[in-house]
């Protein structure tokens, strides 16, 4: 579903860092878990209106699942798909659990401040997606649930949620093939319930593709009716372009 | 978990009952309790909560579920605000188990989970829109309509994944209280849903009881 297999871009994020960017309609955004055991926090919103952003509530119940896979689509608070999950190279992504904070990485990892490390400094999840979403007039108030890719969260039947390590394996990819143009904000950062001994860091790469285009038999809009719909509401918003 | 509460509602400060489709605010000082009552069964208090001084901190479902290392809350469950302060903790529970993963209907979640043509029915999150531009004072706005509580819903994980909304758990005269740890605002929407059984496909009243 990829136009080429030669990305248009190719980059990588250290491990710890944030970064953010724009993507457009038509296109994939490839993750790659380049050591194995990665975290990407991620956030998305609408250049158009920032207003419309992911909403975990709204991905999972259409969907019926706890868990995001290929197959599933990431909505917006606005019953539209902001981008679907056209690959997935290791079944089970976390977006129930929230990111790592400032207090909880300096307890558990103890604080290494950028004069002692410089920018092996100890980056949080939280403080590194208000950097990004400040580039966008965006703070605090438009935190939301986010996704941590490569992380699998797990419950048991009473609900007690797990952790499981060593879940991502090295060369791991996500395909998410944007369906809206969309500020795409990331972290590197450890995922919240990341219990090593020491602050873990994984670097990430991610690649630009073109999108071949979505076909009435896609298997992401046909995936559910809910997601039919969704896709009948985002072609509804781009009516006039 | 099934705890009852030692509290009558003679002695409550604050009562008020508010109907299916409506939406309720109000300031629970620290220390004091209050108490949502589900009257008739299988009904959802679709709730959030905001720091009163400070409404930029406010309930954050993702904090507290990892934080207490469980989806559901019940009594003993601490709310997390997003800065990471407990904001209240249930004190009581006669239902023993609520949701906070399957957020508030909205008009376009309507269009999605339903059918496109029931966009206009009424939903949760319309009754927070129009709370937040009915009450300028509290200089809140669709930023602030944050993903929520649903108490006295009953919404499913299991081991492999899935997720579902299910019959309610609930019954007429089960209730779920909290004890508030810092002034915090309380924004319900007593969800006027249809389509699905978190209502009993009967939207009915709840009340509010507050004891000093």
């Amino acid at each position: 579903m990829l136009q080429s297999s030669a990305p248009l871009y190719d980059d990588l994020i250290p491990r710890g860092s944030h970064w953010s960017f724009i993507m457009r309609r038509g296109h994939v955004l490839r993750l790659i878990d380049e050591t194995g055991n990665a975290n990407v926090g991620m956030l998305m919103y609408n250049p158009e209106n920032p207003l419309e952003r992911y909403n975990m509530p709204d991905t999972l119940k259409n969907q019926h699942t706890f868990k995001l896979t290929s197959g599933h689509v990431l909505l917006s608070d606005m019953g539209r798909v902001f981008a679907s999950v056209i690959r997935d190279d290791m079944g089970w992504h976390d977006t129930v659990s929230g990111t790592c904070n400032a207090d909880m990485v300096a307890q558990r990892w103890g604080r290494k401040t950028y004069q002692q490390a410089h920018n092996h400094y100890h980056r949080n999840g939280f403080t590194s997606f208000l950097n990004e979403l400040a580039k966008y007039g965006l703070g605090k108030k438009d935190l939301t649930a986010n996704l941590n890719w490569f992380s699998k969260v797990t419950t048991d039947d009473d609900g007690k949620l797990s952790l499981v390590s060593g879940a991502s394996h090295a060369g791991a990819i996500v395909d998410l093939r944007f369906e809206m143009d969309t500020i795409v904000v990331l972290h590197t950062c450890p995922h919240p319930m990341n219990t090593a001994t020491d602050y873990p860091g994984h670097p990430v790469r991610y690649q630009f593709f073109r999108a071949a285009p979505v076909t009435d038999a896609d298997p992401c809009r046909l995936s559910s009716p809910e997601a039919t719909r969704a896709f009948a509401n985002t072609a509804l918003y781009h009516l006039f372009q | 978990m099934i705890k009852q509460s030692a509290l009558t509602p003679d002695t409550a400060a604050f009562r008020e009952i508010v109907p299916a489709g409506e939406y309720f605010l109000k300031v629970v000082k620290a220390g004091e309790t209050v108490r949502i009552l589900d009257l008739e069964g299988n009904q959802a208090a679709d709730t959030l909560f905001y720091n009163a001084h400070n409404p930029i901190e406010r309930y954050s479902a993702v904090d507290t579920i990892r934080e207490q290392g469980n989806v559901y809350l019940t009594a003993g469950s601490k709310l997390m605000s997003s800065e990471n302060n407990v904001l209240l903790e249930i004190t009581a529970d006669t239902c023993g188990r609520h949701d906070t993963l399957g957020g508030a209907c909205a008009a376009e979640s309507n269009t999605t989970r339903y059918a496109l043509e029931k966009k206009c029915m009424h939903s949760c999150r319309d009754s927070w829109l129009v709370a937040v531009t009915e009450h300028e004072e509290l200089g809140m706005s669709k930023r602030d309509l944050t993903h929520n509580i649903n108490f006295f819903m009953n919404v499913p994980v299991t081991a492999d994944g899935g997720l579902t909304f299910e019959d309610g758990i609930s019954d007429a005269g089960k209730y779920v209280e909290l004890q508030a740890a810092m002034d915090v605002l309380m924004m319900i929407s007593n969800c006027p849903q249809l389509n699905n059984p978190c209502n009993g496909w009967n939207p009915t009243p709840i009340e509010v009881l507050v004891w000093s």
